[in-house]
């Protein structure tokens, strides 16, 4: 397992909150929360991927620029799972 | 099942815990207990390297259920296989023990176990096991005021010390693609060879264990398609018949006389041959 923290500069507010998915073989979890500034902390099972969670992070804060707090715990999904739970999150904060 | 009933049906089978707490639910009236915003998670499996969720596998939710107060309990089977550990068990026990409390007060409450799981999390053996004790005992103390309802949808299946919380049920609804069993079929393989059980042998294991199974030979007491509509209908059907006069789990002579008839090499037609019309 490996942990790091992330730092992007969202700014667009978030309505609510949402967390989607499941700690499983090839999924992820995402807690998305209001916040000032936007943090993600990553833990995940696969180590040594740190460069590709933040090109797969930093291209969905490029279409959706928001200050939140993300928590992801990570069972070795690929970034294209990785990215559809990221909307999906965000499409639960505005339900 | 026809086509258009396969096509047309949410399979509940396939659906995560939280979203099977809300399906057996009244609509509208789900209400989540410690949930993932609450962080209550394993202490234990970081640091065994091991990517912790943020409820730690089980979802409690308060709502109604045919309109009654009711607590659903459901375990998320993909995360850990479903494992009790400290956390989880201790949220499973809790609300066994609230509802306990409302139920001796007198306030109506209709409890549901949604089981998927192999048993106590091995990463926190002793604390899983005391758990373990925790929810039977809840259980038991429970089912004496209102009925509890425990459902196996699968595909994990309930083993383990899960095994023995769905034996003490009141009623216990399956479907064709649950288990129940106490040890799980590689557990078994590993233990005694694969000449004893082939844990690959996916006819063999769900004619032994599968729903269908336990049903025929009366340890399931519903059997019920993989349909989300179904199992909620079922799940009120049950409370709405009420208690047994008398738990299966108390009716031990019964059992040992079963036990007693046992052939030499327990095959699962067999089984249902000997012990159907011989409804405990």
């Amino acid at each position: 397992m490996e942990r790091f923290e992330l730092r992007f500069s969202g700014n667009a507010p978030l309505v609510g909150r949402a967390h989607v998915g499941v700690v499983a073989s090839g999924d992820l979890e995402v807690l998305m929360e209001p916040a000032n500034e936007t943090v993600v902390s990553v833990r995940t099972s696969v180590d040594g991927f740190e460069k590709v969670w933040r090109a797969t992070l930093e291209r969905f804060f490029a279409r959706h620029p928001v200050a939140a707090r993300i928590e992801i715990n990570d069972s070795g999904a690929t970034p294209g799972v990785v990215s559809l739970r990221l909307a999906q999150a965000l499409e639960r904060t505005k339900a | 099942m026809s086509v258009p009933a396969l096509m047309s049906r949410t399979s509940f089978v396939e659906l995560n815990a939280r979203e099977r707490a809300r399906a057996l639910l009244d609509v509208g009236s789900f209400r989540e207990l410690l949930g993932p915003f609450d962080r209550i998670e394993s202490p234990w499996l970081a640091r065994q390297n091991i990517v912790p969720q943020a409820d730690d596998g089980v979802v409690v939710a308060r709502g109604t259920i045919g309109g009654v107060a009711a607590v659903v309990i459901a375990i998320e089977g993909a995360f850990q296989g479903g494992s009790t550990g400290e956390v989880s068990g201790a949220k499973i026990a809790g609300a066994l023990e609230l509802a306990a409390k409302d139920a001796e007060a007198g306030k109506p409450i209709r409890p549901v176990l949604v089981f998927e799981t192999g048993g106590v999390r091995l990463q926190e053996a002793n604390l899983g096991l005391a758990a373990m004790a925790d929810v039977h005992a809840a259980v038991v103390a429970l089912r004496a005021h209102v009925p509890v309802v425990g459902v196996i949808a699968g595909m994990i299946g309930c083993f383990g010390g899960m095994g023995i919380t769905a034996g003490l049920v009141s009623r216990l609804i399956v479907t064709k693609q649950a288990r129940l069993g106490l040890n799980g079929p590689e557990v078994i393989e590993q233990n005694a060879g694969v000449e004893e059980l082939d844990s690959r042998d996916r006819p063999l294991i769900w004619s032994l264990t599968g729903g269908e199974q336990r049903h025929a030979v009366g340890l399931a007491d519903d059997l019920v398609a993989d349909d989300a509509d179904a199992l909620a209908d079922a799940v009120r059907a049950a409370f709405d018949r009420g208690a047994p006069a008398e738990h299966a789990s108390e009716r031990i002579a019964f059992w040992r006389a079963r036990l007693d008839r046992l052939p030499a090499a327990p095959e699962g037609m067999a089984l249902r041959k000997l012990w159907t019309g011989d409804r405990p």
